[in-house]
């Protein structure tokens, strides 16, 4: 992966008035509940710009939920997102998504009849469109093509690919809209070892360049050397947050990893 | 009644999954079976009634689940919406074939003269009759859902087939238990129905149609709320009728139920709603520029060549047929390319012949100037109430809408029994069939090229990206309306064009043309073809107007034609990409082996979205 600077400051585009110390994301006290099932409850945490911050927790613990939350798919019962000081959980998934937040999705979401030059280019157009900022959506594109290391199958169709590259698309496209604020569910699953050893570098880089970077990954190995803050979920509840080295030996956090390990011993890897 | 049918329908959405658009199609079969057994084999009339509701009824019901049904569970919503479709356009083609439409029949109500007297109107036995059978109907339904076995099975098989598998019931028997009790419940509506109107295969079938709007009340789930919403229609109509006197009412009520549906489809708040199916799987790549301007030259010099020497049918035949494609390539840009359904294609090919009849009887081509907003106008207006639906609810929105415009438009505008003549547009040179020929290939030819173009434009870009995941479009800052009200506004705007092409070269046009029955031929004439591609639409209409489907009036009907069309559809079943589709996706497949570029490529319907995780 080559390194590039000129496309990773986050450039937001409605954020006049911000306060330079406020954090990237707040979760305030949110709550959602399906029925009878409390997916999230009272969840609190915060993002900080220019680090990768983890979020882990076992299978239905619900981080996916709390990434719906964020962006706007999924109202919560209660609770507030505040977005660079600014409480935005009210608006839409499209005006969140203008305020430079990006994802990608654990369940697959790519443009899956287009190429993946073409998901990352429509992604650029779309940027373009919204923030009216004059760049040039091939140049973005095609410099992103190198930086996920797609260049290869730049010309296939995404529905053609393997989970791992069809991943790597989301990503790319989520860059290319370049947010302050990316969120990433499970990107490194279908990865090798190596490829996944590139994304972590590549995280790093973009949230170098002051990106604040929210990574949901079950390689809880990669989590630990690339995140500075984890914070980890257990059936809803934030039972624990920190550095990486603090909240592995966390009991509660052991506790909640031994117990799934009862249900899935692939969840709790690493954390022992 | 229209309880009856909309409980029927549920009972088979509910336990199968799968929305049976023949159901109007059942009914009608089923009171015409039973019309020949009581009136031409003189069956006695209670016999009669059991033999049609409990053998013949149940028994096509199960068959049909057997042969075709079966097979769609799990395939994705388009294909079931065509193949059903296509299953309703084949059981009108039997009936016709069988039952000549041409010869009268009628069906006698049950105790024909005794009126029922009520506070406020008078009832006669037979509709008093439908009553308590509905009720009847209603509750037996009730209790055999909640308290039987076999009605515990029919529930569960929807939310979880595995699960039921697990208890030691077959799924795929309680789901063709409910095709079964579907047909039957459909026949029994057919029977109640005929003998209140005309027993006519079409005005039968789309009577029961109108029960649609019922289940859709019930959310296609709940029995009690579809009984509400078939009572709630059925009163509208006697009051409609009942209270207020005049033309107007009695022009607007024939469109009751399916205003009714629409509303229906359009106001409940359901997040299934949601949920909703890609009209095609397999969109071939886009084809560069110079290769769509090869191809089109190409064509343009066939039709020359046919112009200079082809005898006179020849280029007629051609003209339709390009007329034609060039109606179904709005057809590709709106569902081909931006996956939306639409089951209403044909009103906007209406609408823009009369318009132009209207505007511009001497054919002046300043016309199209008003033809095109007008029906952009009236594709944003159907589009804006429609815009977060997706799927089958999109296709019963869009059905409405057809069947809403068949009454109250076409059936109305073109005068009694009238047809109405479109000029053709008097461009110079056109004045002849052949100069006019020219002209329609020149239409199609820059439709096709510019649609292709659209294709690989920033524009096709977003509309991919909108049919592919609009999730992922929202998160990316782009709002998924603009875009599908554009496309439309663009979509109904070239039907319109179409409408004014195609006119000129029939001549004479009539309402019928463009009954939602018509626009059901048209949308799978296309799937058939390929729905995603500009060839694909060439290809569908000359199968299209190979077959005479396109006639002056209704007669059309009696001739296999439908029946084809229909049984083509149904195929789909087989292979959802249509002939164009399934060549280039054979195509695209060999060419990703022979390179062997990526060890583990799968080519299949959108992979990724059902699969992993
Ligand atoms: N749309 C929904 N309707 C009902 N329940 C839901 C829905 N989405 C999630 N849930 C439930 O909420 C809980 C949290 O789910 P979520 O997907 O957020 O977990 P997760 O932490 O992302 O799990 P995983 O590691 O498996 O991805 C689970 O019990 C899940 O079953
Ligand atoms: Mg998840």
């Amino acid at each position: 992966m080559r390194r590039t600077t000129t496309l990773s400051a986050p450039s937001p585009v409605d954020g006049q008035g911000d306060e330079p110390t406020d954090p990237a994301l707040q979760v305030h006290d949110v709550s959602v509940a399906f029925g009878g099932v409390r997916a999230l409850d009272a969840v609190s945490l915060s993002v900080q710009a220019g680090q990768v911050t983890g979020l882990i927790g076992p299978n239905g613990a619900g981080k996916t939920t709390l990434f719906n939350v964020i962006t706007g798919l999924q109202t919560p019962n209660a609770g507030r997102i505040v977005l660079r000081g600014r409480d935005i959980t009210a608006r839409t998934p499209v005006r969140r998504a203008r305020m430079g937040m990006a994802r990608t999705f654990q369940r697959l979401e790519v443009f899956g009849s287009l190429t993946a030059l073409d998901n990352i280019l429509a992604a650029a157009e779309f940027r373009r469109g919204w923030a009216r900022d004059g760049s040039d959506p091939r140049r973005v594109a095609d410099d992103i093509l190198d930086r996920v290391g797609l260049r290869e199958v730049a010309g296939e169709r995404v529905d053609g690919l393997p989970t791992g590259l069809a991943r790597l698309v989301e990503l790319g496209r989520a860059l290319a809209t370049r947010p302050s604020l990316l969120l990433l569910d499970e990107p490194g699953s279908g990865l090798d070892g190596t490829e996944s050893a590139a994304l972590g570098e590549l995280l790093v880089e973009t949230s170098a360049t002051g990106t604040a970077v929210l990574i949901v990954e079950h390689d809880v190995e990669l989590v630990m050397r690339i995140c500075s803050t984890v914070h980890v979920l257990d059936f809803g509840r934030l039972i624990a947050s920190g550095a990486p080295s603090q909240v592995q030996r966390d009991p509660a956090v052991q506790a909640a990893y031994l117990g799934a390990e009862g249900g899935s011993t692939a969840t709790g890897k690493g954390v022992t | 009644m229209y309880s009856i049918t909309a409980s029927g329908l549920v009972v088979t959405y509910a336990t199968s999954g799968i929305f049976n658009f023949a159901h109007g199609a059942l009914g009608m079969l089923g009171a015409f079976t039973y019309w020949q057994l009581t009136v031409a084999w003189h069956v006695p009339p209670l016999a009669a009634l059991a033999l049609v509701l409990l053998v013949v009824a149940p028994l096509l019901g199960a068959v049909v689940e057997r042969v075709l049904i079966r097979r769609l569970y799990g395939t994705s919503l388009s294909v079931t919406l065509v193949v059903t479709v296509g299953l309703l356009l084949a059981l009108i083609g039997v009936a016709n074939l069988i039952w000549s439409p041409v010869t009268p029949r009628v069906l006698k109500p049950f105790f024909p003269n005794s009126l029922i007297h009520l506070p406020g109107v008078n009832v006669s036995a037979h509709q008093a009759i439908v009553v308590l059978v509905s009720l009847l109907v209603a509750v037996a339904l009730r209790v055999f859902l909640a308290r039987t076995r076999t009605g515990a099975t029919m529930r569960a098989v929807v939310d979880d087939p595995g699960l039921v598998a697990l208890t030691g019931t077959s799924p795929a028997r309680a789901s063709q238990l409910s095709w079964a009790l579907g047909s039957s419940l459909a026949a029994l509506a057919g029977i109640l129905l005929a003998p209140l109107v005309t027993l006519s295969i079409l005005t039968l079938t789309l009577l029961v149609i109108n029960g649609y709007a019922a289940a859709v009340v019930g959310r296609l789930r709940s029995l009690p709320l579809t009984a509400v919403g078939g009572l709630a229609l059925g009163l509208a109509e006697s009051y409609s009728t009942g209270y207020l006197g005049g033309d107007l009412p009695n022009l607007l009520r024939p469109a009751l139920p399916m205003f009714l549906l629409f509303v229906a489809v359009v106001f409940l708040r359901d997040t299934r709603l949601r949920a909703g199916g890609r009209i095609v799987g397999w969109s071939p790549r886009a084809v560069g520029l110079g290769e769509s301007v090869r191809w089109s030259s190409l064509l343009l010099v066939v039709a020359l060549l046919a112009a200079a020497l082809a005898p006179g049918g020849l280029v007629d035949f051609l003209s339709s047929t390009l007329a034609i494609g060039f109606v179904l390539l709005s057809l590709v840009l709106l569902s081909g390319y931006a996956g939306q359904v639409s089951l209403c294609q044909l009103t906007f090919v209406g609408v823009g012949a009369y318009v132009m009849a209207k505007v511009a009887p001497g054919g002046s081509a300043f016309g199209i100037l008003v033809v095109v907003p007008v029906c952009a106008l009236l594709g944003v207006a159907v589009a804006v109430p429609v815009l977060r639906l997706r799927g089958l609810y999109l296709a019963l929105a869009t059905l409405a809408f057809a069947s809403g415009m068949d009454t109250i438009f076409f059936l109305n505008a073109f005068g009694t029994g009238g047809a109405i003549s479109v000029p053709r547009l008097s461009l110079p040179g056109v004045d002849s069939n052949r100069g006019y020929l020219i002209l329609l290939t020149l239409a199609f030819a820059a439709g096709a090229v510019g649609l292709l173009s659209l294709r690989r434009s920033r524009v096709g870009r977003r509309m991919s990206a909108l049919n592919d995941s609009p999730a992922a479009c929202v998160t990316l800052g782009v709002g998924v309306n603009r875009t599908k009200l554009g496309v439309f506004a663009g979509a109904a705007a070239m039907s319109g064009l179409g409408g004014v092409l195609l006119g000129g070269q029939e001549g004479l046009v009539s309402g019928n043309d463009f009954q939602m029955l018509n626009s059901l031929v048209l949308l799978l004439i296309l799937t058939i073809g390929g729905a995603s591609t500009v060839s694909g639409a060439l290809l569908g209409a000359v199968l299209f107007s190979a077959f005479p489907i396109i006639a002056e009036h209704v007669s059309f009907l009696s001739q296999a034609s439908l029946l084809l069309t229909g049984l083509g559809a149904v195929s789909i079943g087989r292979n959802p990409y249509g002939i164009v589709g399934e060549a280039s996706r054979r195509f695209a497949a060999a060419r990703q082996a022979g390179r062997g570029a990526l060890a583990s490529v799968v080519i299949r319907p959108s992979p990724l979205r059902d699969g992993v995780l």
